[in-house]
């Protein structure tokens, strides 16, 4: 049961305070997208053995999204960060750079 | 036989008698005693039938790694079946009954199974019983069926009380033995806010029983002193008889507590589950010996020589009067010293290892007892005892060169360290070549949020197999802890252990080495589950070789021991079948809880009235008091419908619904969902987020509309009601006020957080009563002198006004089809306006209904129901709602996705209404069949019905289902299969039943 930090509200809680929300920096397609782009963002979704951004919500908190990156096999928590951002923060990259050197994810590394 | 000593038992009260039954035996123990250890006193040895072949077991162990000795505990609503004698503490009046035989203990038919032995091979299930498929559903499934199991399931409800506790510690020390009370005094002297926990009753583990000096001292003292300074810190939780249960992400650790057991009598929780976070933990958790693997390893007799020693020591018990001990290591002759001190006699120690042993072997012979270098067990002579051992060279094929007469065997295969608490959360394995076994790998531990490591093994169960290694580690881990907390580690010394040299182990897999077959197939890996060295590398040879799929075709290691015992001896065996090294085979995955705990301390305090918690309307109060049958909906309890005296739920429905089309009805809606949507984007999100347009709707006006996920699938339906420019008040269903909003916010917060929207979610805020029927204006006209005429207030708008002085808001929507208000006021005043409105009407004749009236007269209308015509595959065009879809705007959720090619096929399953032939109601689910089968076999089918019901209004059956070409295909017959085997007929129709052009609600 991970421990996270809610960058929102600033409460440092246990995993059944959020609720996972899948992966992070989805790029939303609409009416005009082809078949292809459509498919890929509504199923092709990363699962990677490592560095992963993903969405939580502090539900039974302040109620507020954000994004974390967190190491799916370490459980190490590189940070949290805003959900109204399109890439992680630069501190974050850094620091996941220092643990996972070479590391990419999407069109982030 | 086994039998009380008359000397020994450290952990016994002998002035304290105590009396319990075995199968109905009425038989005497000690205070102190563990069951296994009372029953082993009464010469108890045979204690239950093995799971496949029904064999006779007898206990082999003396701890939680028990595979044999299971019994059903107790009777009535206190019986719980698979409790481990070894670790079941005695109390006065147990009663227990031996497992997994027919018709008796003694006489078991199944083990005949035993004699088929070589037709229930390593796999069988998979091989044998698959075709003919009626042999299987007739034959081999009965007889497995009925063979198979452990014990019986309880069949009474259990009273006693379960309870969490949540606890905060920055060490917690799981394993109360030497080096875990030594890590926790080394921590707790750095100043860390430490927690011991032993599953056991008792402090120190195993070294008490090992004996060796700590600091010149016996090791009794050692543990006294130890806990007495413990207990002087303030900073220190010291809790017997809790077990470390798991280790899981971040240092959270279970702790499962077993607080009465011992003494049922006693007030109190039975088992507590301790929900902890720890900043740093201990895994002091020892290690658990090794069988050897020799033909006839399994007959009632032959024993863990470590659990041989406990008993003897510890309750002052002998597992016989001869005992041969059989060992690869030095540690099995400690077993023949304590017993030949005690007066017993030890026929030979067989020893494998042909330069044989060290100091404690000297000390042996020494003693006079007969020690073989260099042999085996070829195998174990006896049936539901031993009788005696027939010795052979190791190197050998298993030629017998002697039987030595025994009645008891003491095995050893050597130790392996506890790693299971180690390895839950991620810690990786060594294998340590010298001592032939697996230790937990210190720079591969479990790592925490800041990938830090969380866990540190200590002692016996970080392969510190001695004393003296076993203290300096403890007291090293302690001071490790302390150091990742940021503290000034302990500087005190390291207590100084003292015990004999050992000389090194040989590993043994097999025995002898050159086992045939016959012996192979009789030289037993896992009691619990019967599965010998010959199903291994039949397995292996087969191509199963993969440790977790040898796992899964032999069954090794999956019974309720979770393979304590066995697996690595099998990992052993297979990776000699497969000629690789052990770590290439690697373990099988360590899974909580380390053994099992009750599933009612899992469920702790939610049962009954604190399951969860259950929400109340303002109203509830009047529903309680006048015959509401409650129904579930989400964590609401909602009528069903009021019965009166002598009325079923089916009469109360019709009651209520005809009333209401009749007359006047009330309906509680205040659970209805209610979000405020405000902001200048209000209007630009709401289309967004439903089918049809919202931005367009004029203040004071209501509007229907449907909810789509992204993947186009409907999610939630309700009525929009504009209050102003800026501000939109949004109904949802029942159950998906609280999704909803969450959904809003998941776009509000992620997608378009740059909108100037913001949502509250005020369902609780407001009671919520319909109104409906012919005389809904009459009677509220009796409340106000506001105008709500249909002019002023007509379908589908909403208006402020106030009714006998209570602030209401009335919004002019219908569900029922009948001219409705849906009376929206503060939830303070929701009990006192239905008061009034019970009060009033009572002369239109009123009559509250509940739920299923609600929808009955929904699908009398043909409305949907979110739930009923969806199931999260149906999209609004299935439903015909196109008239919901907005066709002037751009986007929405869920509009490309409906463009999808299979969301567009014409041939998608579509709404129509169902009428009966004859009249009957249609089951509900059932499918409308078509000629011919699918792949599997199965009888085509061509749609299903959505709801159905009686209607009391047409005095018939109705329903609502999705058809291929459903609304192509009108006044068709359709067959819907009961499950009965019967058919009934449908003819497709429109799904609205009552007044098609909606002039009722429209008044």
């Amino acid at each position: 049961m991970l421990i996270l930090d809610c960058p929102c509200c600033g409460v440092s809680g246990e995993e059944t305070e959020f609720h996972a929300g899948g992966e992070a920096h989805l790029k939303r397609f609409g009416p005009g997208s082809s078949d292809a782009e459509f498919h890929d963002y509504l199923f092709t979704k990363e699962n990677p053995k490592g560095v992963h951004l993903e969405r939580w919500r502090h539900a039974n908190g302040c109620g507020k999204w954000f994004l974390a990156a967190r190491d799916t096999m370490t459980l190490e928590v590189y940070g949290t960060y805003s959900a109204q951002t399109t890439e992680p923060p630069q501190d974050i990259k850094d620091k996941i750079s220092a643990k996972r050197p070479g590391w990419s994810w999407r069109e982030f590394s | 036989m086994s039998t009380r000593l008359a000397q020994g038992g450290r952990l016994l009260n002998k002035g304290r008698a105590m009396e319990f039954t075995f199968n109905g035996k009425r038989l005497r123990g000690f205070e102190g005693d563990t069951l296994a250890s009372a029953l082993l006193a009464n010469d108890q040895m045979l204690i239950g039938r093995s799971f496949k072949y029904h064999r006779p077991r007898g206990i082999v162990a003396s701890g939680g790694e028990e595979p044999n000795a299971l019994v059903g505990l107790g009777t009535g609503n206190k019986f719980e079946p698979n409790q481990r004698a070894t670790t079941t503490e005695l109390f006065n009046g147990l009663s227990c009954t031996s497992q997994n035989h027919w018709p008796s203990l003694e006489f078991d038919i199944g083990a005949v199974n035993s004699k088929l032995g070589r037709f229930l091979p390593a796999g069988f299930y998979y091989k044998m019983f698959i075709h003919p498929r009626p042999l299987w559903k007739h034959v081999y499934e009965p007889f497995i069926r009925r063979s198979a199991g452990l014990g019986k399931a309880p069949t009474e409800r259990d009273e006693d009380r379960y309870e969490h506790l949540y606890a905060f510690f920055d060490v917690v020390v799981i394993g109360g033995g030497v080096a875990g009370l030594q890590a926790a005094r080394s921590a707790a002297e750095a100043g860390a806010k430490v927690l011991v926990m032993e599953q056991t009753a008792h402090w120190g583990g195993r070294a008490p029983v090992d004996g060796g000096t700590v600091n010149g001292q016996p090791v009794d003292n050692f543990v006294d002193e130890t806990l007495a300074a413990l207990r002087d810190m303030p900073n220190v939780t010291l809790r017997n008889r809790m077990m470390g249960a798991g280790v899981y992400d971040h240092g959270y650790v279970l702790g499962y507590e077993r607080v009465t057991d011992h003494q049922p009598s006693a007030p109190g929780p039975r088992h507590r589950l301790w929900r902890i976070r720890a900043g740093q933990i201990i895994t002091a958790t020892g290690a658990i010996e090794r069988p050897l693997s020799f033909a006839g390893n399994d007959i009632p007799g032959v024993m863990l020589a470590s659990a041989v020693r406990d008993y003897a020591v510890n309750y002052g018990v002998s597992a016989g009067d001869r005992t041969v001990v059989v060992t690869n290591n030095d540690d099995a002759y400690l077993t023949a010293i304590t017993l030949k001190k005690l007066g017993l006699d030890v026929p030979a120690i067989i020893d494998a290892r042909s330069a044989g042993g060290g100091a404690l072997a000297d000390e042996a012979r020494g003693l006079g007892i007969r020690v073989e270098t260099g042999k085996g067990v070829a195998k174990v002579k006896g049936g539901k005892r031993v009788t005696g051992v027939s010795l052979c060279n190791q190197a050998g094929e298993g030629a017998e060169i002697e039987e030595i007469a025994c009645d008891a065997v003491a095995m050893s295969g050597g130790w392996s360290p506890v790693v299971h608490l180690w390895s839950h959360c991620g810690g990786k394995l060594v294998w340590d070549t010298a001592q032939a076994h697996f230790r937990p790998d210190v720079d591969n531990a479990p790592t925490g949020a800041k990938g830090e490591a969380f866990v540190i093994a200590a002692g016996t169960a970080n392969g510190e197999l001695s004393l003296a290694g076993a203290l300096a580690d403890g007291h090293e881990a302690g001071r490790e802890a302390a150091r990742r907390l940021g503290l000034k580690a302990s500087a005190s010394d390291a207590p100084k252990g003292d015990s004999p040299a050992e000389a090194a182990i040989e590993p043994v897999w097999m025995m002898p080495q050159g086992a045939p077959i016959k012996l192979r197939m009789k030289s037993w890996l896992d009691y619990q589950n019967d599965v010998k060295v010959s199903d291994v590398q039949l397995a292996a040879r087969e191509g199963f070789e993969s440790v977790e799929h040898a796992k899964r075709y032999t069954t090794l290691g999956m019974a309720t021991d979770q393979g304590k015992l066995s697996n690595i001896n099998g990992l052993a065996i297979l990776s000699d079948a497969l000629n690789q090294p052990i770590p290439q085979t690697g373990t099988t995955t360590f899974r909580p809880p380390y053994t099992p705990i009750s599933l009612s301390a899992i469920a702790g305090e939610a049962r009954d009235e604190l399951f969860q918690p259950i929400r109340r309307t303002p109203i509830q109060g009047w529903h309680d008091d006048n015959g509401a049958v409650y129904e579930p909906v989400g964590q609401w309890r909602r009528p069903y419908c009021f019965t009166r005296s002598g009325e079923d739920n089916h009469a109360a429905v019709s009651r209520e619904i005809r009333q209401t089309r009749a007359r006047l009805g009330l309906l509680d809606a205040s659970t209805l969902g209610k979000i405020i949507v405000k902001g200048p984007d209000a209007g630009k999100f709401l289309d967004m987020l439903y089918t049809n347009m919202m931005s367009t709707l004029k203040p004071g006006k209501c509007r229907y509309g449907l909810m789509c996920n992204e993947n186009g699938f409907l999610m939630d339906d309700g009525v929009v009601a504009r209050i102003d420019e800026d501000t939109f008040l949004c109904h949802t269903t029942t159950g998906g006020a609280e999704s909803i909003h969450g959904h809003m916010e998941d776009w509000l917060q992620c997608e378009w957080w740059d909108w100037k929207v913001y949502t509250a979610n005020v369902t609780e805020q407001y009671a919520q009563i319909a109104v409906v029927g012919p005389e809904a204006r009459n009677v509220l006209a009796e409340l106000t002198e506001e105008d709500i005429s249909a002019e002023t207030l007509p379908f589908m708008g909403w208006s402020d006004i106030t009714l006998d002085g209570i602030p209401a808001r009335a919004y002019r929507i219908s569900f029922s089809g009948e001219l409705s208000y849906e009376i929206a006021v503060a939830a303070g005043h929701g009990r006192a306006l239905w008061d009034r409105l019970m009060e009033v009407g009572a002369k239109h004749d009123v009559m509250p209904y509940g739920t299923e009236g609600l929808h009955v007269m929904r699908a009398e209308k043909g409305f949907i129901m979110i739930g009923d015509e969806t199931d999260g595959t149906v999209i609004p065009q299935d439903l015909n709602m196109q008239w919901a879809i907005s066709k002037k705007k751009e986007d929405y959720l869920g509009k490309r996705a409906q463009e999808r090619s299979h969301m567009a096929d014409p041939t998608r399953w579509k709404l129509v209404g169902l009428e009966t032939l004859d009249g009957s109601v249609l089951p509900d689910g059932a499918y409308a069949t078509e000629e011919g089968v699918n792949e599997n076999g199965q009888r085509k089918v061509q749609g299903r019905v959505t709801s159905t019901y009686y209607s009391p209004t047409l005095d018939r059956g109705i329903a609502m289902g999705l058809l291929r070409h459903g609304p192509d295909r009108m006044g068709e017959v359709i067959d819907f299969p009961k499950v009965d085997g019967t058919v009934v007929q449908a003819r497709v129709v429109d799904p609205v039943f009552y007044d098609k052009d909606g002039e009722k609600q429209n008044v």
